[in-house]
């Protein structure tokens, strides 16, 4: 599985590096960072989480 | 627990998250989702901005896709209000004249906005909480009004007059506390709100109420207690809601400013409630609390619904640090925890007169709560600290 995030709705809330901090920087210029594209599965539910709590609706996961 | 239904009440984001989360909990029994708005599950921050900036049309604010609520098999009832519900038969009422027996049930009914006595059919005047409400709000805004006044500084005022300032129109703002925001963080900061307002070139009035909104039929002026009046062309009301818990009168359910629940979100034997309307006792913080923000309606929804599918000796409390956003301007304001005036506040990153600084908030010795103007990472680092119960020296101290 792949992280797609769309930068054109996040806002950098940071909620997806709170929940998965070793997937997810929000760095002091104030821009998300992807640590890792992708993931193994063994991460699916925190990004699960990711996805659901993100206030823009910025992220998902591509197959 | 086996339950062979669940019928939540109220189809907005605690609702839908609460269904999608009974899903994920492999329920495979009948759920059915009840609304009063006519419209599919939608998202309502952009509501206060990017929809109400005309930069989003109503496509962009579905919650789940049409694929995605049928993968759920949600047995979908929109346009539909509840009207009544009896605990003891578990019968709910609903406004079609249909009464309907429920198993489990979840009330996520949310909250409406006050409104200015007096105004509540007087053209010009808005409140801002449905999707309905910012269409209409959009398009006078769209009509290019001379004026646009906003009653109240709060999160949703703020979120307004930045978004209508940004369409080139004249702003002001009345607010009756001595500042924006003062009781929720404070007068410092709420003067730091004001600043920024003044600083995007809207007029902000504060520690003045309104005396009345005058106009035959159609607004006209705003009278503030101090004799001032300002010319009105948009009047938009943001002086916070009331939970939406009317229906429940007589129910056998408890009911006091929200649905009370015990610390699982548990109002009754198998009623549950979530998001804007439920009142639980946080045992984290050791405070009852009605939270009305996004983040808490997702999570709540999720947990509330998953208490309808566990027995009590297996429920968990329900112990979030509350935290939410506001965009104001060029400005995120972000606050994790629970803070009180007289909590102790400490500026860790930034400086007020920059407006881009994390504050810390101690209470006993115990760090509570985090605020951050631009500041989304240090907020989300100390939120992980106040969920691990750091204490407030540690906290300072701590390298983030």
């Amino acid at each position: 599985m792949k992280i797609v995030v769309d930068y054109d709705l996040c806002e950098s809330n940071a909620i997806c590096m709170a929940i998965a901090p070793d997937l997810f920087e929000v760095r002091d210029d104030d821009f998300l960072y992807v640590l890792v594209e992708e993931p193994g599965e063994d991460r699916r539910s925190a990004l699960e989480e990711c996805v659901q709590r993100c206030p823009k609706q910025a992220i998902s996961i591509a197959e | 627990m086996n339950r062979r239904s669940i019928t939540i009440v109220g189809a907005s984001l605690a609702g839908l998250r609460a269904a999608e989360s009974l899903r994920r909990h492999d329920f495979d029994g009948v759920i059915t989702l009840i609304g009063d708005e006519p419209h599919a599950p939608y998202d309502r921050p952009p509501l206060s901005k990017q929809y109400l900036a005309g930069e989003w049309g109503e496509d962009r604010l579905a919650l789940t896709g049409p694929e995605k609520l049928a993968e759920y098999g949600l047995e979908l009832r929109l346009g539909t209000r509840a009207t009544g519900f009896d605990l003891s038969r578990r019968r709910l009422t609903l406004d079609d004249g249909e009464d309907v027996d429920v198993d489990g049930l979840l009330i996520a009914t949310g909250a409406r906005c006050r409104r200015l006595p007096g105004t509540e059919d007087m053209d010009g005047v808005f409140v801002l909480r449905g999707l309905d409400d910012s269409s209409a709000l959009r398009s006078a805004l769209d009509a290019g009004p001379g004026r646009v006044v906003v009653v109240g500084g709060g999160f949703i005022g703020a979120e307004v007059a930045s978004t209508a300032r940004e369409r080139g129109l004249e702003v002001s703002v009345i607010e009756a506390l001595p500042q924006p925001l003062a009781r929720v963080l404070g007068e410092e900061i709420g003067a730091v709100c004001a600043e920024v307002h003044r600083a995007h070139g809207v007029d902000v009035h504060t520690g003045v109420g309104v005396e009345a909104v005058d106009g035959d039929g159609r607004v006209e002026r705003v009278r503030l207690r101090d004799g001032r009046v300002i010319e009105a062309d948009v009047v938009v009301v943001g002086i916070g809601v009331v939970p939406n818990t009317e229906w429940l009168e007589g129910s056998g359910l408890e009911i006091d400013d929200g649905v009370v629940c015990d610390a699982t979100c548990l109002a009754g034997p198998g009623v549950t409630a979530a998001g804007d309307v439920a009142r639980w006792p946080n045992r984290r913080f050791d405070e009852v609390m009605r939270v009305e923000h996004w983040d808490n309606a997702v999570e709540q929804g999720a947990h509330a619904a998953h208490r309808l599918l566990v027995d009590d000796a297996d429920a968990e409390p329900f112990t979030p640090v509350p935290w939410f956003w506001s965009d104001q301007y060029d400005r995120k304001i972000q606050l994790a925890g629970r803070i009180r005036p007289d909590d102790e506040m400490r500026i860790v990153t930034g400086s007020l007169d920059e407006r881009r600084f994390a504050a810390l908030y101690g209470r006993a010795g115990r760090l509570v709560g985090v605020l951050g103007f631009n500041r989304p990472r240090h907020v989300m680092r100390y939120k992980a600290l106040i969920e691990q119960g750091v204490s407030f020296a540690d906290a300072l101290a701590a390298d983030v």
